[in-house]
């Protein structure tokens, strides 16, 4: 699948901040570091039923001594907010990248509430949120948030806009 | 289902007799009291809270200490909870990795409510069916001390059906943060990882 050059950039990223372990819910939008965490003998790449295992297995890493990263779309945020607990009560990183579904051009309405409670809900429950509307501030931003997350010990989220990651193309 | 009968603190300790390095993460209510009691350890990781981590938090923790044995004992409860993730670490096949859960088929912690392994679920089935290589139900301490051995050398998931009789609290240390501090000082990781 054909990929924006900033996804590669937001992998190399994540390499240059020591994460090993990459948990995900797909996302077409995070298709390319999924494949690339997959090609790679240096990461271990995480398939999760639902995102809050995500939370539990970056807790498990950091217990052992390895930085992670979790990926998912908006509709996940919902699931993963008693688990978040654990991260918080531990002082323990968690480093999220979610993709934004429900915002902009969305076509599909079952997207439209979780999308518009994403930021919100996140916040409330503890989490640092940063948020990418464009290509050229992404890698940045991950670099910045992979620094604050795994340096103060705190759960931080990149949310990357539908506008960014471009909305899904649905053919009639 | 049939209840089981035999002493949950009594299974634990079998579990957990001479321990040496095993790393171990018990789920949020009796699974942790009884890892407590069988004797306090900065190696053991106690769950207060995050129902139904209890096998993902294993999982990480296997994957980051390859070379060390990762147990995690759960209720049945928690395990349900986290069914899930039994798929999930099938497909990840960590070697060093065991799950025993304790089944008294009740939810013991809130007023004794039937828990789905008391009415129709058999977890040891859905193991199996997530693609775990080895899986068990046992129901007597003969079984339980020939299981230990294995618990911290195979890839095996066991359901432990146990007494449903309440035992006396008690209370391992519930500070997160401390608990990591001292399972990352036993594992030899200094300042971040």
């Amino acid at each position: 699948m054909e990929h924006p050059i900033w996804q590669e950039g937001v992998y190399a990223a994540l390499k240059t901040a020591g994460v090993r372990q990459l948990g995900y819910v797909p996302d077409a939008g995070h298709a390319h570091l999924i494949d690339a965490a997959h090609a790679d003998n240096e990461m271990r790449a995480v398939v999760l039923t639902t995102e809050e295992e995500g939370i539990a297995l970056a807790a498990g890493a950091w217990l052992g001594g390895q930085r992670s990263v979790l990926l998912m779309q908006s509709s996940g945020v919902g699931n993963c907010i008693n688990m978040l607990s654990l991260p918080i009560n531990c002082r323990m990183p968690l480093l999220m990248l979610v993709t934004m579904r429900g915002e902009w051009g969305e076509f599909n309405p079952w997207q439209v509430p979780m999308g518009s409670a994403t930021q919100g809900v996140l916040e409330r429950a503890g989490v640092h949120v940063r948020r990418a509307e464009r290509a050229d501030e992404v890698v940045e931003m991950v670099a910045a948030s992979a620094a604050l997350a795994f340096d103060c010990r705190i759960p931080v989220a990149v949310l990357l806009s539908q506008r960014l990651i471009g909305a899904k193309v649905w053919v009639k | 289902m049939s209840q089981g009968t035999i002493d949950r603190r009594a299974v634990v300790a079998t579990l957990l007799k001479d321990p040496g390095d095993l790393l171990v993460v018990t789920g949020l209510g009796a699974a942790t009291y009884d890892a407590g009691a069988a004797g306090d350890r900065p190696e053991n990781f106690y769950l207060w809270g995050a129902m139904g981590g209890a096998v993902m938090i294993g999982l990480g923790l296997a994957i980051a200490q390859p070379t060390r044995r990762v147990l995690v004992i759960t209720g049945d409860g928690e395990m349900l909870m986290g069914m899930g993730s039994l798929a999930t670490v099938a497909a990840q096949a960590p070697d060093n990795f065991a799950v025993a859960v304790l089944d008294n088929g009740q939810f013991g912690e809130t007023g004794a409510q039937r828990s789905h392994t008391g009415l129709t679920t058999d977890l040891a089935a859905v193991a199996a069916a997530c693609g775990w290589p080895s899986v068990s139900t046992l129901r007597t301490m003969a079984e339980v001390e020939a299981i230990s051995p294995r618990l911290r050398r195979e890839r095996l998931f066991t359901v432990i059906k146990i007494s449903p009789a309440e035992v006396p609290r008690f209370l391992p240390p519930r500070d997160g943060a401390k608990l990591t501090a001292r399972m990352h000082q036993a594992l030899g990781i200094v300042g971040d990882p």
